[in-house]
């Protein structure tokens, strides 16, 4: 029995900052068909469970809460025909753009004609920094923390030692504090904060919440609730230092140690991922190696400012609506890789030719008076170079390029 | 008197793990009164959990041995039982790798001993060999065993546990032993869930048999733990493992040796180490042992070099060989009491204890059956109700169980793609089980690489819902509590 299978012009996955955004991008550039997909029960991703202010600035202008910055887009989102589903989520995404959705209301495939992943990004854990000892309750990652006290009201702890510096981190050290939960410190293993710099001066200097640099976690200690934690400096190669270790009572402690591009979807359907970024290598329209595939936001490289992750959205929407409808990437590409002092630049790769193109970077550690150069791998020619007089590890950057590109391109930092 | 005391009850099985859910499983075939008693939260939470999971097929013990023969009994019988009971399992043969040509010998002692206790198939093959049956294991020569298998072995406890509970048998939870007393040939057995009276005894209690047999006045054992810890890979770390693999077993390693197991699932399991320590519950994981395991991994597989963990943990073993003596092997020990007739204790199970639990529960079956009137009941159901994983159904039964019912259109985990119909389902045992690791162990939900970051909120509000308030929603029961009351708001 042949069945008849359901068609999108756009399927957006993911109903974030980064999602929504792409899906209203899509309709923007005329996509008639587009579907939003949304694992939560509301739209809105991360957003609903940050609380805080500092959303918007760039987008709408002012800033606003997280959960402020998602109404307004789905807003947007609401006035348009876009098919939203919510508590749906994509087991199963193929080469050929077949996605499989569950929901309440039932599994199905559908065929979509581009594809955005906007899916974000996941928590760094406990073991993938391998942190020693029991395995007792009250070890929570910070986004975990924040959704069970922002969204459940629930008292996670009475004393809390947080690890890392991440945005998350900074921002619960705040947050625990408001809700009467004494933060014990802050314990970043780098000796730079984590996340950016104002949310060190407003979560922690503000409120007289210590932050230890050079330090970690080395052990944590309790059978069934965590009782205490170890913390040790570290020297070479980030390895604790014998000797330095201290006991730090707690019940609870808070994980801010990275996110991780949440890529299972986009492996399945054979796309290629960056190593640098964990998330898609994309070309300058976003598209990734699947032909029709599109990534943007946390799931593609982890951003620092959710407007970023929209205005990625809003671009990679437009562009998989011009896939949708017939338009084709033509000619060769090129790659782009990162230079000295330089964790990743994006896109990673360039269609020969294309002018115009602008690059996301992150430099490897803090650095002052430098030059971004964006250079020419076989002429050496210097197609764009702007100057900084500092850069933070924290803070993603922008370089546009006006020429056309045609050659491997290099983008480096230089002191 | 508790009002909880009910009628005398044949057989009071002590322990929860592989070992008495086995016997009371075994038990539950015949018209008897049975009660399991278990000092944690869930089944499975002791020595059980914290195992390679693997069906061992008997060479690594010596011939004759009750070891020996309790595992080449068993081999057969957790295969079918596994069939029979809907536990997922896998028969993948096993290597043991020998690196360099001196080894060989080893494996020669190896395959003699098996061959002793009738283990089927063993043979020793070359390096093409290796390579075609596992290409990214390394080594010159290995023993070759193809009735060596996997499973889980938590699941596989709680399925005979169910089975049993099906047939009629209670267990009660968070009951720990207290006291024993022995009046009129009867055992009076104290526990925070009230006075068992039984006519026989089952002590299964793992790392705490010695404990236990004590209270009854029987003071002729002495558990010493050793502890084992493992790293797992992601299902998607990249790397494809088909069946265990395993060294020449170190002549100084108390186990089998560092080896490289996969789960049902596509984890890679590396460990266990085997370290005697002071205390029995001392499961922490330490970075001295992470770097060992990886390092002796990366000898028979040089690809897990580069492979990230998702998760560590520690098991407990209950041995008898003293850390401090001699000995270098002590069996199992399956006996009943002199001083205490009716007291069977089964001490110093370890491996290959998983695969064994089904004999030695034929065993003690058998040496209740001098004191008891055991008569089959017509109606015992061997089986359990089929049971399958949403993760593990093709496209027409997912949308087949969706229309049914709308539960299984909701994703609670999406690392391991969990429903709400089978939380709920978890949640609803017949054992009242209700911690997050007993959710975890019957759905897999938080196994996955978020480690649980995703589902742990989700969890909670159908715990909720279930009507377990937040204040007693914990992570493995006792003081393992993850919240302290709600906020102010």
């Amino acid at each position: 029995m042949e069945r008849r299978v359901e068609t999108c012009d756009v399927a957006v996955i993911g109903g974030g900052p980064a999602g929504l955004a792409a899906a209203l991008g899509a309709r923007r550039a005329g996509a008639a068909k587009v579907l939003l997909l949304e694992r939560e029960k509301t739209l809105g991703g991360i957003l609903n469970q940050c609380v805080h202010d500092g959303f918007g600035l760039f987008l709408y202008k002012e800033t606003i809460s997280g959960p402020e910055y998602a109404e307004r887009l789905a807003e947007d989102v609401a006035r348009e025909p876009i098919q939203v589903e919510t508590g749906a989520m994509v087991l199963d995404l193929s080469r050929e753009r077949v996605l499989k959705v569950n929901s309440r209301a039932g599994y199905r495939s559908v065929q979509a004609g581009a594809v955005v992943l906007a899916m974000g990004c996941r928590e760094r854990t406990r073991d993938q920094i391998e942190i020693p000892g029991t395995r007792p309750a009250g070890v929570y990652t910070a986004g975990l923390a924040q959704n069970l006290v922002n969204l459940q009201n629930l008292r996670i702890g009475n004393e809390a030692v947080i690890l890392g510096s991440g945005d998350i981190g900074l921002i619960m050290a705040r947050r625990l504090l408001f809700e009467g939960i004494k933060v014990k410190g802050v314990f970043e293993i780098l000796p730079w904060a984590g996340g950016l710099e104002r949310n060190v001066r407003q979560c922690l200097m503000d409120f007289s919440i210590p932050l230890e640099l050079g330090s970690t976690v080395v052990e944590i200690r309790g059978r069934d609730r965590v009782e205490s934690v170890v913390v040790a400096k570290v020297g070479e190669g980030l390895a604790p230092v014998a000797g330095t270790e201290r006991v730090v009572g707690c019940d609870t402690l808070l994980l801010s140690v990275g996110l991780i591009p949440e890529n299972e979807l986009s492996k399945r359907a054979g796309v290629e991922l960056s190593p640098l970024t964990g998330g898609a290598a994309v070309d300058e329209t976003l598209m990734t190696s699947v032909p029709g595939v599109f990534s943007c936001g946390n799931v593609l490289h982890i951003h620092d400012v959710a407007d970023w992750a929209s205005f990625e959205g809003f671009a990679a929407g437009e562009r998989a609506a011009r896939y949708a409808a017939g338009d084709r990437p033509a000619g060769t590409t090129v790659r782009a890789t990162p230079g000295p002092l330089i964790k990743y630049a994006l896109p990673q790769i360039v269609t020969a030719g294309k002018a115009g193109v602008e690059w996301s970077f992150r430099v490897t550690r803090p650095v002052r008076d430098v030059g971004i150069e964006v250079k020419g791998k076989t002429s050496g020619k210097v197609y764009a170079r702007k100057k900084y007089p500092r850069l933070l590890p924290s803070e993603l950057q922008k370089i546009k390029v006006k020429d056309a590109i045609e050659e491997e391109i290099e983008v480096g930092c230089h002191e | 008197m508790s009002m909880r005391n009910g009628p005398v009850c044949d057989v009071a099985v002590i322990g929860g793990g592989v070992v008495g859910c086995a016997v009371l499983r075994e038990l539950s075939r015949y018209d008897l009164r049975l009660v399991l008693l278990e000092r944690e939260s869930d089944l499975a939470e002791g020595v059980t959990k914290g195992n390679s999971g693997v069906i061992h097929a008997g060479f690594n013990v010596p011939p004759r041995s009750l070891k020996a023969r309790t595992n080449v009994a068993g081999l057969k019988l957790v295969y079918e039982l596994a069939e029979t009971l809907g536990v997922p399992h896998r028969k993948t043969g096993k290597l043991v790798i020998a690196l360099a040509d001196e080894d060989r010998p080893r494996l020669e002692e190896l395959k003699a001993a098996g061959d002793r206790s009738g283990v089927p198939g063993l043979e020793i093959v070359d390096e093409p060999a290796i390579r075609r049956l596992e290409p990214l294991a390394r080594g010159r020569w290995a023993l070759w065993s193809p009735h060596t298998g996997i499973i889980s072995p938590y699941e596989f406890t709680i399925a005979l546990a169910e089975c049993a509970a099906r047939n009629g048998a209670e267990v009660r939870l968070e009951a720990p032993v207290e006291s024993v007393g022995v009046r009129d040939g009867l055992f009076h057995l104290k526990t925070p869930k009230g006075e068992v009276v039984a006519r026989a005894v089952v002590n299964c209690a793992g790392l705490f048999s010695d404990e236990v047999a004590r209270l009854a006045g029987i003071d002729d054992y002495r558990i010493f733990p050793y502890r084992g810890e493992y790293l797992i890979t992601d299902k998607d770390c990249g790397l494809r493992l088909g069946r265990p693999i395993y060294p020449v077993p170190p002549r100084d390693d108390p186990g089998l040796g560092i080896h490289i197991t996969p789960t049902l699932e596509g984890n890679i399991l590396l460990g266990p180490s085997a370290e005697a320590v002071a205390d029995k519950r001392d499961a922490a994981t330490t970075r001295e042992v992470a770097a060992k395991l990886k390092a002796e991994a990366a000898r028979l597989m040089p690809e897990l070099g580069g492979v990230g963990f998702i998760h560590s943990y520690a098991g407990i073993r209950p041995k008898l060989v003293d850390p401090s003596g001699g000995a270098r092997f002590e069996d199992f020990i399956c006996e009943e009491s002199e001083r205490r007739p009716g007291w069977i204790s089964l001490v110093g199970i370890e491996s290959p204890g998983l695969t064994a639990a089904p004999a030695l529960a034929e065993m003690v079956v058998a040496m209740l059956g001098a004191r008891l009137d055991l008569r089959l009941k017509a109606e015992f159901r061997p089986d359990l109700p089929v049971k399958k994983r949403f993760a593990a159904l093709d496209d027409d039964k997912r949308a087949g169980r969706v229309a049914k019912d709308a539960d299984w259109g909701e994703m609670i985990c999406r690392c391991e793609h969990v429903t709400r119909a089978e939380v709920v389902a978890a949640l609803r045992n017949p054992f009242g089980a209700r911690t997050l690791d007993a959710v975890k162990r019957r759905t897999r939900c938080g196994m996955g690489r978020c480690q649980g970051g995703f589902c742990t909120p989700r969890i909670v509000e159908v715990l909720q819902e279930e009507g377990v308030a937040p204040d007693r929603i914990t992570k493995r029961g006792g003081g393992s509590r993850l919240f302290y009351g709600r906020l102010k708001g």
